[in-house]
């Protein structure tokens, strides 16, 4: 099959980007990152700079790829960049291909944008504070399966971003609730709950990343299926401990 | 006490001991640990660990180094610390918690490792391995790791990759996902807590040698382009494995032997590096424009039944080709383990019959799993909730359903067992030098089994690692600076590289010569060897080596992002690696684990092990360019289990 494509090009942060045009005739049981190789490579043997894009384990888990297909993050089917393919789309096809756009995700170049914000997020407090050594025997502390199943299916988050990418807001909340839920459901994660609420929100807001504002997008496009519920329980975690610190100091809430 | 290398062959300086400690081999560890040196909590931040690598092995270690109290620089080429292919393992990992109450102990833990390794590993660290297991349970599930539970909220655990109890515990199908995601949380905390700081987007290019101590590193930035100096007072790789050798493989397209590579070539001993393990249950390649396999979980070898075609002229959809005409060929030649053989037994079987032309698919080099019979017996609800993702997974991938039509697999180079020789304490040739995880090549012998390689990573990175490195920096006294001439050198030596590759300046890309050199690997120096192939595979790689260096082209420019440079600078080594494989596959005369010698089997088909000649390590040393390598090998002994044939008929 033929593809046209638009193409986003940027040298670097500072530069400005433009829409390049470009055909490819490849299989359709070709992945789309394989189509952009193949692109990639006739670019090089011509002795034009390739496309930049990030890529790594190109089997939906790794969260490095992040494109915005026809103006959906990862394209049409809901699922990861690297897990479309070509015969998802039809002969002749034009597509446009763009980097995750947001505030808190630069374009590095090209198509390759940094989410270090994210990280930041995690850093904020996505995690239960124990150190490698000697921990208690796990089945001492028995954990019913349904919640360690809704802990899981937050804890499926593959950090990719592209509920930033769909969302108007530019929000990360899906991300964040959905570490939020994960720790703040487990009977381990009880200790930490209040600080890693406030924590990571502040964090998030710092970064740039937007508010929620309950349109949805972002689930629409996760690739692991997170339900925005996760924002409703980040929502309820942030209130109670706001109303804990508050309850804490006896005075009124101060602004964060 | 270690065991010694008995065949000459490496500089005088390589100290080819194993420094395996005294006593029972129950309490070697222990013994190490009450013997070890300690350095204060209040000195510790003296010291800088660099770990390279995040994945099980590195983020655990970095993390844990850091929560002791030592300085961590931790590196890694993907955008976050996160991303490391460790990720993707899906099955499981073992653990001898015995809650299945099955009798399951250390050392049963202990002979299945051993047996499946094909008795080409350390007793000692095996050991140490099963021995920790437990332990590594407890941390994840400390970290809120979500494995799954039963009813009454316990842990569930399943039998995994042929064994006989149920000791793999497992988060549905994403276990190595979770159990980095906990790594990665507990090193992103010693960030925030300033203790350990991670250089995403940075690839190590070179280790830099003091007074002939691991000393730092030097780094290319692959956002800017600048080489960075990085001191330390031990350096840790957590690199991984080198499967993308073979171009098509399981691993992330970003996998590479660069690190270790580079530390091989500053005096590090590279231990058995033809032992690559070949997964069989992959989805087969489609087209040439194919980057990678993506595997499929080996847990459908439980359900699935494996066949071919009887004849090779079979034009029949599959669900047309009648019973008798079906060569269920594993249940036939294997009538105890049947679908459920090792890794090693199954690939090698799909090989034979697909070159007897049985295989299915355009290519021919493929062979049905079939779940019909699953489906009738069990009922589709009972396999959608064992396979549904994974049946998913594979029509997204290849536009087929696995519930009208039997899925089509083949073998997948998957993991390499071998890596940089490390002693006990995981330290490499170069004092300082230190290997984890899939990156070294201790625990694993020639074969892999199933739910342990995340077993291995996190035991080197929480338990031993931290430990070994602590003993080791308590006797540095001095620092490095980065202005030492070592830098100097170091830094020369690699923008040399760099340029080099830029300034080729020939007309192909990068990945066509990686193609080329894929194809002659898994032909000459996979699934089955032999020493014509070997040798015939030495020149073919030397010859696109060559072209490689005379016909390259990739983008110009250092600075900025230049991933076609990455990826060249990558191939360069494998280019390199590619002939230390031949060459130690040529070597070892027997068959053993996943190195099969043509020449060495039986007239059924079956390796042949010869533990006279071959039950060691070879190990190889790094002489120079065009220079013949150095070699010798570190004899293994089995005291605390019997050498025995692995039968799965």
């Amino acid at each position: 099959m033929r593809i046209k494509l638009n193409i986003w090009r940027q040298d670097d942060t500072a530069s400005e980007g433009g829409f390049e045009h470009h055909e490819v005739e490849i299989d359709g049981d070709a992945s789309f990152l394989e189509m952009l190789d193949v692109l990639n490579d006739r670019l090089t043997a011509e002795g034009k700079r390739s496309i930049a894009f990030d890529h790594d384990c190109r089997e939906g888990i790794c969260g490095s790829c992040s494109l915005v297909i026809s103006g959906t993050p990862h394209g049409p089917r809901q699922v990861t960049s690297c897990q479309i393919y070509m015969r998802d789309f039809s002969d002749g096809e034009e597509i446009t291909v763009e980097p995750f756009r947001s505030t808190a995700f630069p374009v590095l170049r090209d198509l390759i944008v940094d989410r270090s914000a994210l990280d930041r997020v995690i850093e904020a407090g996505g995690y239960i504070s124990v150190n490698a050594g000697p921990k208690p025997e796990p089945n001492s502390m028995p954990i019913h399966p349904e919640t360690q199943e809704a802990a899981m299916d937050a804890a499926i988050c593959i950090g990719c971003g592209a509920c930033v990418a769909a969302c108007p807001n530019g929000s990360g909340m899906l991300f964040t609730g959905a570490k939020v839920t994960h720790l703040n459901l487990l009977p381990q994660g009880e200790p930490e709950r209040n600080h890693r609420a406030r924590a990571m929100v502040r964090q998030h807001d710092d970064e740039g990343f937007g508010a929620c504002t309950n349109t949805g997008e972002c689930q629409v496009v996760c690739p692991q299926g997170i339900s925005i519920k996760v924002i409703g329980e980040l929502n309820r975690e942030y209130r109670s401990a706001m109303i804990h610190k508050l309850r804490e100091r006896g005075g009124p809430l101060e602004a964060q | 006490m270690g065991h010694l290398s008995t065949l000459g062959g490496l500089g005088a300086h390589v100290r080819l001991d194993a420094r395996i400690p005294d006593g029972p081999i129950a309490d070697k560890w222990q013994n190490w640990l009450d013997d070890h040196r300690l350095v204060g909590p209040r000195q510790r931040g003296d010291h800088t660990v660099i770990v390279v690598g995040t994945g099980l092995a590195g983020a655990s270690a970095a993390a844990t180094l850091a929560g002791q109290g030592y300085r961590v620089e931790a590196f890694c080429f993907q955008d976050s610390a996160r991303r490391a292919h460790s990720i993707a393992a899906q099955g499981g990992i073992n653990a001898t918690k015995d809650y299945a109450n099955e009798g399951d102990s250390v050392r049963r833990l202990f002979v299945d490792t051993m047996k499946g390794g094909d008795f080409r590993a350390r007793e000692a660290n095996v050991w140490r391995l099963a021995e920790t297991s437990t332990n590594i349970i407890d941390q994840a599930v400390a970290q809120g790791v979500p494995f799954n539970r039963e009813y009454g909220g316990m842990l569930s655990t399943r039998s995994f990759g042929g064994v006989l109890v149920e000791r793999t515990f497992y988060c549905r199908g994403q276990t190595g996902q979770q159990l980095l995601l906990g790594a990665y949380s507990a090193l992103q905390r010693q960030v925030a807590e300033g203790r350990a700081r991670v250089h995403n987007r940075h690839e190590l290019l070179d280790v830099v040698l003091v007074g002939g101590q691991a000393r730092g590193i030097i780094a290319r930035n692959l956002v800017t382009g600048e080489i960075e100096r990085h001191a330390a007072d031990a350096v840790v790789l957590a690199t991984g494995g080198y499967c993308n050798v073979y171009f098509l493989s399981t691993n992330a397209m970003g996998c590479n032997v660069t690190a270790a590579w580079r530390a091989h070539r500053r005096g590090a001993a590279f231990a058995n590096p033809c032992f690559t393990q070949i997964h069989p249950t992959s989805i087969p390649q489609s087209g040439e424009y194919q980057s990678k396999l993506t595997l499929m979980s080996e847990s459908l070898r439980n359900d699935g039944r494996v066949w071919v075609p009887r004849d090779e002229n079979e034009a029949r959809e599959p669900g047309d080709i009648p019973e008798a005409e079906r060569y269920y060929y594993l249940e036939e030649r294997y009538p105890r383990f049947g679908n459920l053989v090792p890794r090693d037994v199954a690939s090698r079987a799909a090989k034979i019959v697909c070159d007897d032309g049985l295989g299915v698919g355009a290519t021919g080099r493929a062979v049905y799993l079939d779940f019909r019979d699953a489906i009738a017996v069990r009922g589709e609800h009972s396999i959608e909730e064992r396979y549904g993702n994974l049946f998913e997974m594979y029509e997204r991938i290849t536009g087929e359903s696995p519930w009208r039509t039997p899925m089509k697999i083949y073998p997948a180079p998957h993991y390499s067992m071998g890596g940089l020789w490390v002693d006990y304490e995981l330290q490499t040739t170069v004092p300082g030098l230190f290997a984890i995880g899939e990156a070294n090549f201790s625990d694993h012998g020639a074969n892999r089994l199933g739910a342990s390689a995340m077993m291995q990573c996190l035991a080197d990175g929480y338990f031993i690692a931290p430990h070994t490195v602590t003993n080791f920096v308590s006797g540095i006294a001095d620092q490095v600076s980065t202005d030492d001439p070592a830098f100097d050198a170091a830094e020369r030596d690699v923008r040399e590289r760099v340029e080099r590759l830029l300034g080729v300046g020939g007309t192909t890309p990068q990945t066509v010569f990686h193609r080329e050199l894929g194809e002659v690997m898994l032909d000459r120096c996979g699934i089955t060897r032999d020493a014509e192939g070997l040798r015939g595979a030495l020149d073919r790689v030397r010859e696109i080596r060559d072209a490689f260096w005379s016909d390259l082209r990739i983008e110009p420019g250092d600075e900025g992002i230049n991933q076609t440079l990455e990826n060249a600078s990558r191939i360069s080594d494998f280019l390199e690696l590619a002939e230390l494989m031949c060459r130690d596959a040529l070597v070892r005369e027997e068959s053993c684990g996943c190195h099969l010698r043509e020449e060495h089997q039986t007239h059924e088909g079956e390796a042949v092990r010869d533990d006279k000649g071959f039950a060691n390590v070879q190990v190889w040393e790094w002489k120079g360019e065009g220079q013949e390598p150095g070699f010798a090998t570190e004899d293994l002994r089995f005291d605390h289990i019997e050498p025995v044939t692995r039968s799965y008929k």
